[in-house]
């Protein structure tokens, strides 16, 4: 008896194979346009520096319908990345409070409530300014 | 009570003597509720084809022989009831996968043994103390802090699942990695930096990409995909640290 194993070939659709990997997928994807949004927020930046007429340049080129579309699809990449992210966090930060682990539920609703206490300090600095 | 009285598995054959490439092979088997997969690979190897190949021994989720892929889902084909599947048609069984296939449902193994051994999953000291010293005491939250990484049965399941294994064949893994995790986290222990070099090399840590599904398919609850990103967290601090404070990569590192 002779041994010839049989090596499987990995499929480039590996990834639609069950709904796990795809929503995986998916969040990978987000990064894409989580640095895509940061580069335009960078360029923004960048345009401010440069005067009040490169900053109009600026704002009227994000209110273009395509720059609006990006901004929305951005979004909601965006919330899909966070969420996902909260969700898996608590596997990589394992807490013992007294004799036992922390359960998953305080660490995500911690992350959901500083994601909250940190938009509210934004958009209240951006009111106020 | 339900009324169905044979199940339909399909297992994948592979005879390497005759096969140039798997195939599956449909069995009619009996079925009782209270079967498991495993049970049904039992029947079809006494009644129908004795040269069906297949590893087994506890049938009761120990030893970690029958991890399978049944229906597209990793499984310990002990527990998995034939009940679950009623309704949905045939029963597929499938080898573990990632693995080359060597017969039908036995993959082989020896690539994860390499990987096993090179993470040194054993307790490391700098200088072993003498018997008479006693032992090494450990506090019970010592001891919580890592015991669920040593639940491991290196049933595979966690390798199949993962797509970067499949990628990058070699990707240390999972199961290895936890088990590193596990003696790295041992207050006994005294060789993370020993086993860094194995641990933090490309095909470590750093190849897991937090699919996550290693931890999803765990029948032992052994959190492999934790545990590698823990490790990514300490490898980090490492090289910030060994980049701060001169000398420290070098000596002078004990168990932190």
């Amino acid at each position: 008896m002779s041994r010839r194993p049989y090596t499987p070939k990995m499929t480039y659709g590996w990834w639609l194979d069950r709904p796990f990997y795809t929503r995986y997928m998916i969040r990978e994807l987000s990064s894409a346009f989580v640095t895509a949004y940061s580069g335009l927020l960078i360029i923004g930046l960048w345009r401010l520096a440069e005067g009040e007429a490169a900053w109009n340049g600026y704002v009227s080129a994000l209110s273009h319908p395509a720059a609006l579309v990006f901004q929305g699809v951005a979004l909601l990449f965006a919330l899909y990345h966070t969420v996902t992210w909260f969700a898996v966090t608590p596997r990589t930060t394992p807490v013992i409070v007294g004799e036992d682990f922390l359960p998953p539920q305080p660490v995500i609703i911690a992350q959901y409530a500083a994601w909250i206490f940190a938009s509210a300090v934004i958009i209240g600095a951006a009111l106020w300014f | 009570m339900s009324n169905t009285t044979t199940v339909t598995l399909e297992v994948l054959r592979y005879d390497p003597e005759r096969d140039q490439e798997p195939r599956f092979q449909s069995f009619e088997v009996p079925y009782d509720e209270d079967w498991v997969v495993l049970d049904a690979l039992n029947w079809i190897k006494d009644n129908a084809d004795s040269s069906l190949t297949y590893r087994w021994s506890c049938h009761m989720a120990v030893c970690g022989s029958c991890g399978m892929v049944v229906n597209g889902e990793e499984k310990l084909t002990c527990k998995a009831f034939l009940r679950d599947y009623l309704g949905r048609g045939p029963i597929r069984v499938e080898p573990l996968r990632n693995f080359p296939i060597e017969r039908d449902l036995v993959v082989d193994m020896e690539g994860f043994m390499a990987k096993l051994e090179s993470v040194k999953p054993w307790i490391i000291r700098e200088e072993e103390k003498p018997v008479e010293d006693g032992e090494y005491i450990q506090l019970p939250k010592q001891l919580k802090r890592f015991k669920h990484h040593t639940l491991c049965i290196n049933c595979l399941l966690c390798y199949s699942a993962c797509p970067q294994v499949g990628l990058n064949p070699g990707f240390i893994g999972p199961a290895a990695l936890a088990l590193a995790h596990r003696y790295n986290l041992d207050s006994r222990d005294q060789g993370r930096h020993e086993r860094q070099e194995v641990t933090g090399s490309a095909d470590g840590v750093w190849e897991c990409t937090f699919v996550s599904a290693c931890s999803e398919v765990c029948p032992k609850h052994v959190e492999p995909g934790g545990a590698i990103q823990e490790q990514k967290i300490a490898n980090s601090v490492d090289w910030f640290l060994d980049h701060l404070i001169p000398g420290r990569s070098n000596a002078g590192r004990t168990k932190e």
